[in-house]
């Protein structure tokens, strides 16, 4: 009996490795018929390593989705650690390009890349709108000044009724919704309307998931958030938009104002940056002037607005030196 | 006091009330018990309504994309199956070997405890310290710049063996224990040395149970997504391993950042990647359940 049971252990085992020996080996054969029946135009091969912002992801990624079509056998491997966290990994040459929306500026990051022999190439993609919103029932409220959104947002701000924001606003309690400390829209935000990186009041409702934000601004009468243009697109019939008046009249931002520079102080700007030693290999190079030519589409089709096509000449002119 | 206000049984003698009082824990109890099937059942509702939409062959063999009708999770699967084998590949030798050790070999001492004591903690650790652990061991050399395995499939299951492999151990040990005393005595009357009566007797009765530990182990591993992000870093990948030393992904990974999403449609492919990840988990428990069984009425016989 014992043996018999063991037996039937053994096959159990037996039987679960196999499929799963099977399954990978279907999988990677149907994977690379699929790939091999089509658009096959190259035989290029390797691997590129994309690392970075959170914001430039979506773009990376359908610009690696459109370029694996071409050439399928380049493997593109896209990761998302953040602005910051993308620089770190780039600088020590751990990957060959690195999404940021921010310049690489903090001299930690530049000496590193120093120090470590690694040069590169900035590429401006385009500008993401930082937006300011509040509950669809807000009617008293189309837009604010900056001072205003400092007075709110600088740290240890008292506010939290309407009223204490401008004479007129009525009696109606103000919660907050923002991006966690993690993030680089929360680093743009403070830069910008507190005059310093991550000084920022803390007791708001803070979430690295923009839809949490999304969800606490649409379900709270007396609310105020800010995060990214592209989850404001997404969510049009849920949120009101605000425009943000820096000293010269209200702006809303719009795929008009956001890369016109018109919608300021908020607007910030999109790159990648690309390990000239890496472009030197023939499918990075490919790759990356592949993202030149899709980039100005494939950055408006994920929700920000495109640089003007000189940039983009610009940026291939770059590339050549 | 209630001794003297009920007499010497100390019993209300109110029959009435005692019933009430009967009735009303009972339903009190109940109720507790429904607050946990309750939550449990509206989760699954919300993401079967979600995500059985979604569910179709092509999901299951598409790479991601950008597009939700086109976006499936391929790469994460195989990449969860073959973290979860190769997981398996570590923890089992050294989880069954220390488990042996400390039930059969290891004298009953201070050193003994302070192992035993310890394995018990570790079990209890976060899963992001292993991951971070991980990070610098395996990807890193001890927190160097210096790569040392990268962000690679084994790296990551080194990293998973590390978390689980406390709860092998502990599994490991309740069903060598389990195995009577009798059989090892009746071994040794038959000329058995130590590693002949673990060879041929403990370990064949032990088996079950061990398999069983194991596969509850490795079932929470593949639900784990923070160590795994520590390790990988990474969310877009259209290939599948081929080998330990390539990058991977796995599910809880791409259901994160489907989560993330603005589109709502993404929301909805996170949830019939829920669907997939829970049709996993629970084959692997009814396994391990079958098995349990198989166990328990060798036992009796």
């Amino acid at each position: 009996m014992r043996n018999n049971t063991k037996k039937v252990s053994v096959l159990t085992v037996a039987i679960v490795v196999t499929m799963f020996w099977v399954l990978v080996a279907c999988g990677s054969d149907q994977k690379e018929q699929t790939a091999g029946g089509v658009s096959v135009t190259s035989e290029l091969t390797g691997t590129i390593e994309v690392d970075g912002s959170s914001t430039v992801y979506p773009i990376s990624e359908a610009v690696a989705e459109e370029f694996n079509k071409l050439y399928p056998k380049v493997r593109v491997n896209v990761g998302v650690s953040g602005t910051g966290g993308g620089f770190k990994r780039f600088t020590v040459g751990e990957t060959d390009i690195s999404g940021a929306s921010r310049l690489i500026r903090n001299p930690k990051e530049t000496s590193k890349a120093e120090a470590n022999g690694v040069t590169y190439d900035e590429l401006r993609l385009g500008t993401d709108g930082l937006s300011v919103l509040v509950n669809l029932d807000n009617d008293f409220v189309d837009c604010l000044t900056v001072e205003e959104l400092n007075a709110i947002w600088m740290p240890e701000s008292t506010i939290n009724n309407w009223s204490q924001v401008r004479t007129g606003f009525p009696d109606q309690k103000m919660r907050l919704y923002g991006p966690d400390s993690d993030s680089g829209t929360f680093d743009y935000f403070t830069e910008e309307v507190n005059d310093e990186v991550q000084a920022s009041r803390s007791d708001y409702t803070a979430s690295a998931d923009d839809n949490v934000l999304v969800q606490g601004i649409a379900g709270d009468k007396g609310s105020l958030g800010y995060f990214g243009y592209a989850y404001y697109q997404e969510n049009k019939d849920k949120l009101k938009l605000l425009a943000v008046d820096s000293g010269s009249g209200c702006v809303q931002p719009n795929l008009q104002t956001i890369p016109s520079g018109e919608y300021s102080p908020l607007s910030r700007p999109l790159f990648i940056y690309v390990n000239e030693k890496s472009y030197q290999r023939p499918e990075v190079k490919t790759f990356v002037d592949f993202y030149m030519d899709k980039g100005p589409d494939l950055t408006n089709e994920v929700g920000y607005v495109a640089s003007q096509d000189a940039v983009y000449a610009d940026n291939r002119d770059r590339l050549k030196k | 006091m209630s001794q003297e206000k009920f007499g010497k049984t100390g019993i209300n003698p109110n029959r009435k009330l005692r019933k009430v009082v009967g009735a009303s824990v009972y339903i009190l109890f109940l109720l507790s018990t429904c607050v946990g099937i309750v939550g449990l059942a509206i989760l699954i509702f919300d993401v079967l309504d979600k995500g059985i939409p979604w569910l179709n062959w092509q999901f299951i063999t598409d790479y991601p994309s950008r597009k939700p009708e086109e976006a499936g999770l391929f790469s994460a699967l195989m990449g969860t199956i073959w973290l979860m084998f190769m997981t398996a590949l570590f923890t089992v030798p050294i989880g069954v070997s220390a488990a042996i050790y400390l039930e059969e070999y290891a004298p009953k001492n201070l050193l003994t405890r302070i192992i035993e004591i310890n394995v018990s903690n570790l079990a209890g650790v976060p899963s992001i310290v292993y991951g971070l652990l991980g990070m610098s061991i395996f990807v890193y050399q001890f927190g160097s710049d210096e790569m040392f395995l990268d962000r690679v499939l084994i790296a990551g299951a080194l990293t998973l063996s590390l978390l689980v492999l406390p709860i092998v151990i502990l599994a490991s040990r309740e069903s060598i224990r389990a195995v009577p005393d009798s059989y090892r005595q009746g071994a040794y009357a038959m000329g058995a040395d130590k590693w002949q009566v673990i060879k041929g007797v403990v370990l064949p009765s032990a088996f079950p149970g061990i398999l069983t530990g194991t596969i509850l182990a490795m079932s929470r591993a593949i639900g784990e997504a923070a160590p795994v992000i520590a390790i990988t870093a990474l969310v877009y990948i259209t290939y599948i391993p081929k080998h330990p030393f390539e990058r991977f992904t796995v599910l809880p990974i791409q259901i994160f950042n489907w989560v993330a999403r603005p589109q709502d449609d993404f929301r909805s492919l996170a949830a019939a990647g829920i669907i997939v990840l829970l049709v996993m988990l629970l084959t692997m428990n009814a396994i391990a359940v079958v098995l349990r069984n198989k166990y328990q009425s060798r036992s009796e016989e």
